[in-house]
C-alpha cells in the first residue's frame, strides 16, 4: 500500500474517533438557552434538559440559607425563583441588580435549581481589550465553576 | 495632549494610505525612489502611533479627568503602576495599544530588511500598512480614546467639562500580572501579522523558493513564544484572582487565544517540511493565513457579543468592523491563492508512514482538528441557532473529550517525531531509539498504578511524559557524548556546545520538555480536593496533610495608607502541615470605594507537590463569621514552571547557531538510500538535522 493511502486511512480513523468523542461530549454537556417567559411554556422532554436562563437579580431577594442561596431573577416583567445549590462560592459580582446567567434544571414546583451562576456587575464595564485569554480588560464577571 | 494624540493618529492614518498607494506604484514601476518613499511612510506610521500612545499614557498620569476614557478607567487614588495598566483596560485604549505593538513589529521588520530583498519587501510593506490601516481606522473613527467630556450649554453647544475624579479601574485588573499579561498576549496576536505579511507577499509577488520562510522563522517563533506565555499568564491570572480554584474554563475568550496558538504551533512544525523537502507549500500558506485570520476572528468573537462570555459581556458595534476586515482579508487570500497557486507545487511526496514527514503530517492534522473542535464548541450556540433554531451551548465535557486524546497523541508525537528520520526510518533504528524510553515510561506508569493511580488518561499521560523526557534526555546525551569524545570536553560543556551548534533543534527540545511539565501539571487536577466551612476564631479545618486554624478575622472599615482605594475583610489562618506550623495565610475580600465592587484576594501556599488555595468566600449573613473555601490542587506549579521552560527554550531557539557545522550523531539516522536529494542538500549547511 502506498504511504499516502496509509496516511489517509490513519487520518480517517483519527477523525472518526474524535468525531464520536465530540458527539458524546456535546450530548453530555449541551445546555439550552431560554428566556424566563419561554421556560413556563416548555413541555415534556424539553423541561428536563439542562437549561440556561439570564436575567437581573431582583433587589432584596437574595437569601442565604443553609446549603443554598435563593434569589429571584427578573427579565422584562417576568420573574423566576432560583435556588443555587452549587458548592462554589458565588462570584464577587453577584449582588442586587446584577445581570446574571444561571444554569441548571427546572424543578417540578416551578422553581429553577441552578448549579452554576455567572454574574456581571450592573454598572458600566465595557468590552475586553481584545481577545485576551482571561479577559484582562473587563473581566467584569467572575466565574464559579470548575472545569 | 488629547489634540496632539488624535492628530498623530489622523496623520498616521493618512501615512498608511500613502504607504499602500506608493507601495503598489513602486511594485508596478520598480522605481527605487518610490520604494524608499513607501518604506519611509511605513516608518512614519509607526512613529506617529508611538506618539499617540505616549499621549494617552501621559493623559492617564496627569489625571486628566476631562477625558472620557481616563474617567472611565482611572482615579486619583489608583497606584501609579496600575495607571499604566489602565491605559489598555478598555476597548479604545486596548485597540490603540494593539496598533502600538503592531507598529513595533512593523518598524523592526522594515528597519531590519531595509534595502534587502527588493523583490519581496515592497509587497510586505503594503500588506503591513494594510493591516495597520484597518486598526488606525478603528482608532480614529470608531473607537477613539481621545474623546473629551462635554456638557450641553445654551443653544445646544457642548462645553468641555471635567470631573474631580475618575471611576477607577476594575478591581479584578488591579493585580500585578495585569501589567504584563495584556502586552504579552497582544504581542502574540500582533506578531502573527509578520509571517502572514511575508506569506501573502511571497504569494502575490511569486517570490521564488522558501526564502520567506527563512526570513519569518524567528518572527514566528517570537509571536508563538508571546502567545504561549500570554495564554499561561492569563490562566495564572484566572487562577490567582478569580478565586474559583481553576485556571481554564473553555470560555470563549480563552478559546479565542488558544485557536491561533494551535494553528501557529502547526505552522512552526510544518514549515520544516517545506524547508527540508519542499512539501506542503499550499498547506503552509493557508496555515499562516488561518493563524492570522484567527487572531482577528478572536477579537471579533470577544467584542461582538456573538457568543456570551463571562469576560466580555458588553457588546458593541465594533464587531462588524472586524467582520468586514475578515471578509476582505479572506477574499484577498483566496484571490492571491487562485491566481498564483501554480507557484506552490510540491517537490516531493510522502515516502513512508514511519518517517519525520508523516509525524509532522499527523501533528498538523490533529492540531487542526483541535482547533476546529475548539472553534465549533465556541460557536455552538450560533451554529445550533442557524441549523435548528434553538440556542444550545456545550460545556467543558465537550472540549475535554475531544482535546484530551488529541493532547496525548501530540505528546506521543513529541517523543517520536524528532527521532524519526526524514523519508524513512528502519525498524532497527526505531528499536534502538525508542526501546529504553518506552520501557522507562511503562515502568513509571506501573509503579504509579500500584500506588493507586486509577485514571486512564492520567496513566497514559504519565507514561508518555516519561517517554518524551527520556527521548529528549537521550538526544542531548548522545550528541554530547560524540562532541565530548572528539574534543575531550566534559559532558556538561559538550551539552552546551551541542545546543549552541543547533539552537533551533535543541531549543525545540527544551520547549517540548516545558510542554511535558505543563501536561503533568494539568493532570494533577484529577486529584483536586476542596472544602468550604464557616470559620469562627479557633475553628479548625483539615484538608490533605494541612490543618487550617482560623486565628481571627478583621476588617478595615476605611481606606488607609496601605490600601488607598478599598476596604477589606481579612481572615488570619495558621497552616500546619503534618502537625508542624508552616505558615500564615491571609485570604481577603476587598471592596473598592470608587466603584463599589468587590474583589477576592486568594491566599495560595504553593509547593511543587500541591497548592493550598484559600478563598475568603464571604460572610455568613446570620452569624457574621467568614466562610472559607479551601482547595488542594496538586501539581499546579508545574504548569507555570513548564511555561518558564517554554520561554527559555524559545529564547534558545532564537539564538543564532554558533557554527554552521554539520553535527553528526553517533546513532545517526540511516542515510538516505536514494541518490542526491537536492531539496535536502540545499539546506544542510543551514541547520543540519532538525
Amino acid at each position: 500500500m502506498k504511504p499516502k493511502a496509509k496516511f489517509t486511512i490513519g487520518a480517517v480513523v483519527i477523525l472518526v474517533t474524535l468525531s464520536c468523542l465530540a458527539w458524546v461530549g456535546a450530548r453530555e454537556s449541551k445546555t439550552y438557552y431560554h428566556t424566563i417567559s419561554e421556560l413556563a411554556t416548555l413541555q415534556g422532554y424539553a423541561r428536563h434538559q439542562r437549561i440556561r436562563v439570564g436575567g437581573d437579580v431582583k433587589a432584596g431577594t437574595i437569601q442565604h440559607l443553609s446549603g443554598e442561596v435563593d434569589f429571584v431573577l427578573q427579565e422584562q416583567g417576568n420573574t423566576l425563583s432560583v435556588s443555587y445549590i452549587g458548592s462554589d462560592p458565588l462570584p464577587d459580582t453577584f449582588k442586587d441588580g446584577a445581570e446574571c446567567l444561571v444554569e441548571g434544571h427546572a424543578a417540578s414546583d416551578g422553581r429553577f435549581v441552578a448549579d452554576k451562576v455567572q454574574a456581571k456587575c450592573a454598572s458600566k464595564y465595557e468590552a475586553a481589550p481584545g481577545a485576551n485569554p482571561s479577559g484582562s480588560g473587563d473581566a467584569a464577571g467572575s466565574q464559579n465553576t470548575r472545569s | 495632549m488629547d489634540l496632539f494624540g488624535s492628530f498623530a493618529l489622523l496623520l498616521a492614518f493618512l501615512c498608511a494610505i500613502y504607504a499602500i498607494v506608493a507601495g503598489i506604484l513602486a511594485i508596478r514601476t520598480r522605481k527605487p525612489l518610490l520604494i524608499k518613499s513607501a518604506r519611509q511612510a511605513g516608518f512614519a506610521v509607526c512613529g506617529l502611533i508611538w506618539i499617540a500612545f505616549g499621549s494617552l499614557v501621559y493623559l492617564f498620569y496627569s489625571d486628566s479627568f476631562w477625558m472620557a476614557y481616563v474617567v472611565e478607567h482611572s482615579n486619583r487614588a489608583l497606584p501609579a503602576f496600575f495607571k499604566f495598566a489602565a491605559v489598555w483596560s478598555g476597548q479604545q485604549g486596548s485597540l490603540l495599544f494593539w496598533s502600538f505593538l503592531l507598529s513595533i513589529y512593523v518598524f523592526s521588520v522594515l528597519f531590519a530588511y531595509r534595502g534587502k530583498h527588493p523583490e519581496l519587501m515592497p509587497y510586505v510593506g503594503v500588506v503591513l500598512a494594510g493591516v495597520q490601516l484597518f486598526f488606525l481606522l478603528l482608532n480614529n473613527f470608531v473607537a477613539s480614546p481621545f474623546h473629551i467630556l462635554g456638557t450641553p450649554g445654551p443653544g445646544g453647544v457642548l462645553h468641555a467639562a471635567a470631573l474631580p475624579d475618575g471611576n477607577g479601574l476594575n478591581p479584578l485588573l488591579q493585580y500585578g500580572e495585569m501589567l504584563v499579561h495584556p502586552p504579552i498576549i497582544y504581542s502574540g496576536y500582533t506578531g502573527f501579522t509578520i509571517p502572514f505579511a511575508f506569506a501573502l507577499a511571497a504569494l502575490l509577488g511569486r517570490y521564488p523558493g522558501e526564502k520567506w520562510i527563512h526570513l519569518t522563522r524567528r518572527w514566528t517563533m517570537v509571536a508563538w513564544g508571546f502567545q504561549s506565555v500570554g495564554i499561561l499568564m492569563g490562566a495564572h491570572w484566572a487562577y490567582a484572582v478569580l478565586g474559583w480554584g481553576g485556571y481554564w474554563a473553555w470560555d470563549p475568550v480563552e478559546n479565542a487565544s488558544l485557536m491561533p496558538w494551535l494553528t501557529g504551533t502547526a505552522f512552526l512544525h510544518s514549515v520544516m517540511m517545506q524547508e527540508k523537502r519542499g512539501m506542503l507549500r499550499v498547506w503552509n500558506i493557508w496555515l499562516v493565513f488561518t493563524t492570522f485570520l484567527l487572531c482577528i476572528f478572536g477579537t471579533f468573537l470577544t467584542r461582538s457579543g456573538v457568543v456570551s462570555s463571562v469576560h466580555a459581556f458588553a457588546q458593541s458595534s465594533i464587531g462588524q468592523w472586524f467582520m468586514g476586515f475578515l471578509i476582505v482579508v479572506i477574499a484577498i487570500c483566496i484571490a492571491a491563492f487562485f491566481k498564483n497557486r501554480d507557484y506552490l507545487r510540491s517537490d516531493n511526496q510522502l515516502d513512508s508512514m514511519i518517517s519525520r514527514e508523516s509525524s509532522f503530517l499527523f501533528n498538523n492534522l490533529i492540531l487542526l482538528v483541535a482547533c476546529i473542535a475548539v472553534l465549533s464548541g465556541t460557536l455552538f450556540p450560533v451554529l445550533s441557532e442557524w441549523v435548528r433554531g434553538t440556542k444550545i451551548s456545550v460545556g467543558p465535557p465537550f472540549f475535554n473529550r475531544v482535546n484530551i486524546p488529541i493532547a496525548l497523541f501530540l505528546l506521543f508525537l513529541t517523543g517520536v517525531g524528532p527521532l524519526l528520520a526524514w523519508r524513512k526510518t528502519s525498524t532497527e533504528s526505531l528499536r534502538r531509539n525508542f526501546g529504553w524510553p518506552l520501557l522507562g515510561g511503562v515502568a513509571v506508569m506501573v509503579v504509579a498504578i500500584v500506588f493507586g493511580l486509577r485514571d486512564f488518561y492520567v496513566s497514559l499521560c504519565l507514561l508518555l511524559s516519561v517517554f518524551v523526557t527520556l527521548t529528549i534526555g537521550s538526544e542531548f546525551y548522545r550528541g554530547a557524548r560524540v562532541i565530548a569524545a572528539r574534543t575531550g570536553a566534559n559532558l556538561l560543556s559538550a551539552v552546551g556546545q551541542l545546543t549552541m551548534r543547533n539552537t533551533r533543534r535543541y531549543g525545540g527540545y527544551v520547549v517540548h520538555f516545558g510542554i511535558v511539565l505543563v501536561f503533568m501539571g494539568i493532570c494533577g487536577q484529577v486529584f483536586n480536593q476542596d472544602k468550604q466551612m464557616e470559620m469562627a476564631p479557633g475553628s479548625v479545618m483539615t484538608i490533605g496533610p494541612y490543618t487550617l486554624t482560623c486565628q481571627n478575622f478583621d476588617s478595615t472599615p476605611e481606606p488607609n495608607a496601605e490600601a488607598p482605594n478599598y476596604t477589606a475583610d481579612r481572615a488570619t489562618i495558621a497552616v500546619d502541615r503534618n502537625g508542624k506550623q508552616t505558615m500564615m495565610l491571609y485570604p481577603e475580600r476587598r471592596n473598592y470605594v470608587s466603584n463599589q465592587e468587590s474583589g477576592t484576594m486568594v491566599a495560595i501556599y504553593s509547593t511543587l507537590k500541591e497548592d493550598l488555595y484559600v478563598v475568603y468566600a464571604g460572610n455568613n449573613q446570620d452569624t457574621g463569621q467568614p466562610v472559607i473555601h479551601v482547595y488542594l490542587n496538586p501539581l499546579v506549579k508545574w504548569i507555570w514552571l513548564g511555561g518558564v521552560i517554554v520561554v527559555l527554550g524559545t529564547l534558545l531557539a532564537l539564538l543564532p547557531n554558533r557554527q554552521a557545522v554539520l553535527v553528526v550523531r553517533a546513532a545517526a539516522q540511516p542515510a538516505s538510500p536514494a541518490g542526491p536529494q537536492p531539496a535536502v542538500a540545499q539546506v544542510t549547511h543551514y541547520d543540519a538535522q532538525d
